[in-house]
């Protein structure tokens, strides 16, 4: 346990010996970085065998399952109080532990083949190593301080690898908009762990009894008040979900993800899809206590329903704008949005178990999705607008086949599909809720939408004929094995969510799950609901076929909805104009802002300093006027004597040697006087 | 018997008249005879003291200006071989004119 924080270390020392590197060293830096993340995936295999391990040896002596092992140590001492850090091993981080770096390690391998051509290859991995340790650094984190260290540092690559292809205006832009965003719920964040360290005096999750997460804590912040009827708990509670609203795009803020996909579709796969906006949601299941504190049986906190009916928005806000857009990786940039809704939406329903399911099998179909579509773009000659693709079905078999089972999974088609198990778990929460079925609503409405847009992806992309200009060709093995892994964990990670052998949902809630076989489907309204949720997914799917499927329309033709219901087309395909409300509020007022500040610094400030520099210009003549007069011309006069001096001295000088013997005659006899006449006197 | 003092005012005034000479004069063959003239007025206050002292019949006093000439002998030698030297480097012997030295 005590070499877990060798786990993110190993792929930012690759980072660092990769930025070091004098000249680009392709092989090199991609084989360091890669091989860091495998090291990291072997020692996260180990830490997950030993909480297995331990689990199974806890249930053997008939105690409960709860696994979670910390170190902590002091990093700065402030006279009696410490500020501690330290790295938690339990089933959650475990979990996610595995999920980083197994996605991000065949991310990486793929990266070796998308990239080949990028002239900035090293520095691609340099970024994506320093990602993926930080990523590993947030999730073992222990404590609230140095997870939002290594949060920040994920925002900061997240920054650097959007803005990747820097010369282009548009990712310089998106790259600072990403930045700016999440920077904007991370004030709130910040806030929350500036009030829970006041309240509590630690930030340390847990401490053996005297961490913030653990019952002492709790029970204390629930006894403080807050604003708003809000209890200390709920209301840090928050401020920390804030952060996460930016890190994982809901609502309010999730105005920089469909920018993103400027990056590469790399990083839009590992960062954008599976890894960093999972941070937020990793960060809300973490700090899960707080959100239910004060909670009571058969109820639900505020913060929690908070989170519920944001995520559960955010799920079918992003799910419209998806239907009407036009470029691959924008379709599934808002599909990662509502997606993330519904992870959100999972934690508040059915608590860390069901929200962290969909987030590990998204995590897989998102990556083999993001991938698929990077390998038809690399495929295409970097065509991304799906209206001239088109049968590619034909060119790229191989690619059809794994995207179309993450689209599968991703739809939640049922009984193969992860995604299925996982979408449903949070339906079924969200049917079970005590406070209200509108999310529940919300949710269908959103797997309907996502069946649709996605078919309609599927079908523009794949099927039809192809409407662009060269043929496209099949992507490497170093490519496509990637994709291949990913699907299959698409459709296996299902095994582990099922009613059948809850197994997952055990190992997050420290119990222990039997396989219940078909028994455990007769659960009332159980398969009422999952029947419910796959004649939604048919539904969509057959809709979206129906107009989209086989047709090839041209890009310059009206789309197929839009001609149907053009002024909702048209507001879905402007992305709700949640830009422009921005741009006309916060962006007008932070300029005019702006304006007033530089008129404040050229005229005030600058005057001042203008009128004391012209103080000191006038201080300079003066002293040089007494410089040039007074000071130098006594100096001068001063030298002038001694030259005259010297002149009349070196007279004496004649070279005639009678001059001076006439001298040295007078001078004995002035001597021959003395001596006389003192003698005598 | 002529007073002590009557040689020895003799003896100052050739010395002076040596002294002006050395000190005055243009050529310097001229300088080196006012220089002769000096040493021999040494030597007569040194025979006059001698005669006038208490040993008169010693030979020490003798002896003492014998060396006297002697040496102002060797004084005129390499004083005339000075002024040979300066006479073949500077074309005359006019004191006024060697004035190298001048600072």
């Amino acid at each position: 346990m005590r070499w877990l924080w060798l786990i993110p270390a190993l792929p930012i020392v690759a980072s660092g010996i990769i930025a070091l590197l004098k000249q680009p060293r392709r092989r090199l830096s991609a084989g360091l970085a890669i091989a860091a993340l495998s090291f990291s995936l072997l020692l996260s295999l180990a830490a997950f065998a030993h909480v297995i391990d331990t689990r199974a040896l806890l249930l053997h002596f008939g105690f409960n399952p709860a696994v979670r092992e910390t170190v902590d140590f002091t990093w700065l001492t402030f006279g009696t109080s410490t500020v501690q850090l330290g790295w938690v091993l339990d089933p959650l981080a475990a979990v996610m532990l595995m999920m980083v770096t197994f996605v991000g390690l065949l991310i990486f391998i793929y990266s070796v083949g998308y990239m080949a051509h990028d002239e900035n290859y090293t520095r691609f991995f340099c970024f994506l190593s320093l990602f993926a340790g930080a990523m590993l650094g947030v999730v073992i984190s222990n404590s609230l301080l140095l997870l939002f260290m290594c949060w920040e540092i994920v925002g900061l690559t997240s920054y650097l690898l959007i803005g990747f292809w820097y010369q282009k205006p548009s990712a310089a832009a998106a790259a600072k908009k990403a930045f700016i965003t999440t920077r904007f719920g991370d004030v709130f964040f910040l806030l929350g762990i500036v009030w829970l360290f006041a309240q509590t005096g630690t930030l340390l999750f847990y401490n053996q009894g005297a961490g913030s997460l653990e019952p002492l804590a709790i029970g204390m912040l629930l006894q403080t008040p807050a604003k708003l009827g809000l209890s200390a708990a709920g209301a840090i509670g928050l401020l920390i979900f804030a952060g996460a609203v930016g890190k994982s795009g809901q609502l309010p803020l999730h105005v920089w993800l469909p920018d993103a996909m400027e990056g590469p579709t790399p990083v839009s796969a590992l960062i954008h899809a599976a890894t960093m906006v999972a941070a937020g949601v990793y960060l809300v299941a973490r700090v899960y206590p707080l959100m239910t504190a004060g909670v009571l049986p058969g109820g639900t906190t505020t913060s929690l329903t908070v989170i519920t009916w944001v995520g559960a928005s955010t799920a079918v806000f992003a799910a419209l704008i998806a239907v009407a857009q036009n470029d691959i990786k924008r379709i599934l940039a808002y599909s990662t949005v509502s997606q993330l809704g519904y992870m959100m939406a999972g934690l508040g329903l059915g608590g860390v178990a069901v929200g962290m399911f969909h987030l590990i099998t998204h995590a897989f179909f998102k990556a083999l999705l993001f991938l698929g579509a990077g390998s038809v773009i690399h495929g295409s000659h970097e065509e991304q607008d799906v209206r001239n693709m088109g049968g590619i079905r034909k060119y790229m078999p191989v690619t059809f086949v794994v995207y179309a089972v993450g689209m599968l999974a991703l739809c939640g088609v049922p009984i193969f599909f992860s995604g299925f198990w996982s979408k449903d778990a949070i339906l079924e929460s969200a049917h079970k809720w005590h406070a209200g079925q509108g999310p529940f609503y919300l949710l269908v409405f959103g797997a309907l939408l996502t069946a649709f847009y996605m078919t309609r992806q599927v079908s523009y992309v794949f099927f039809g004929d192809n409407r662009g200009h060269d043929h496209p060709h099949e992507s490497p093995r170093v490519m496509t094995a990637p994709l291949a892994i990913l699907a299959f964990f698409a459709i296996a990670l299902g095994v582990v969510g099922t009613p059948a052998w809850p197994w997952f949902r055990s190992f997050l809630t420290d119990t222990h799950a039997n396989f219940g076989g078909l028994d455990s489907f007769k659960e009332p309204g159980l398969l009422t609901l999952m029947l419910l949720s796959s004649m939604v997914v048919l539904f969509g799917i057959g809709l979206g076929w129906m107009l989209y499927g086989n047709k090839s329309p041209r890009a310059e033709e009206p789309d197929a909805l839009e001609k149907a219901i053009p002024p909702v087309w048209r507001a879905l395909r402007d992305r709700l104009y949640v830009d422009e409300l921005y741009g006309a509020t916060i962006i007008a007022f932070y300029y005019w802002w702006a304006r007033v500040a530089d008129w404040l610094d050229r005229r005030v400030w600058g005057g001042i300093v203008a009128a004391i520099m012209w103080l000191f210009g006038l201080w300079a003549q003066l002293n040089r006027f007494i410089d040039m007069n007074f000071v130098d011309g006594a100096f001068d006069k001063g030298c002038e004597e001694l030259s005259g001096g010297g002149g009349l001295m070196a007279r004496v000088q004649s070279g005639r040697v009678q001059n001076y013997l006439r001298l040295l005659a007078l001078g004995v006899v002035i001597l021959a006087a003395i001596l006389i006449w003192s003698s005598h006197g | 018997m002529t007073p002590l003092a009557g040689y020895l005012l003799v003896a100052a005034l050739v010395f002076a008249i040596g002294l002006a000479g050395a000190l005055t004069r243009r050529n310097a063959i001229l300088v080196l005879i006012g220089i002769e003239l000096m040493l021999n007025a040494a030597n007569l206050n040194l025979v006059a003291f001698w005669r006038y002292g208490p040993h008169p019949e010693a030979l020490t006093g003798m002896m003492f200006a014998v060396f006297s000439i002697a040496v102002a002998a060797a004084e005129a030698a390499v004083g005339l071989g000075l002024v040979i030297a300066i006479y073949r480097h500077a074309r005359t012997a006019d004191l006024d004119e060697i004035n190298r030295m001048k600072g």
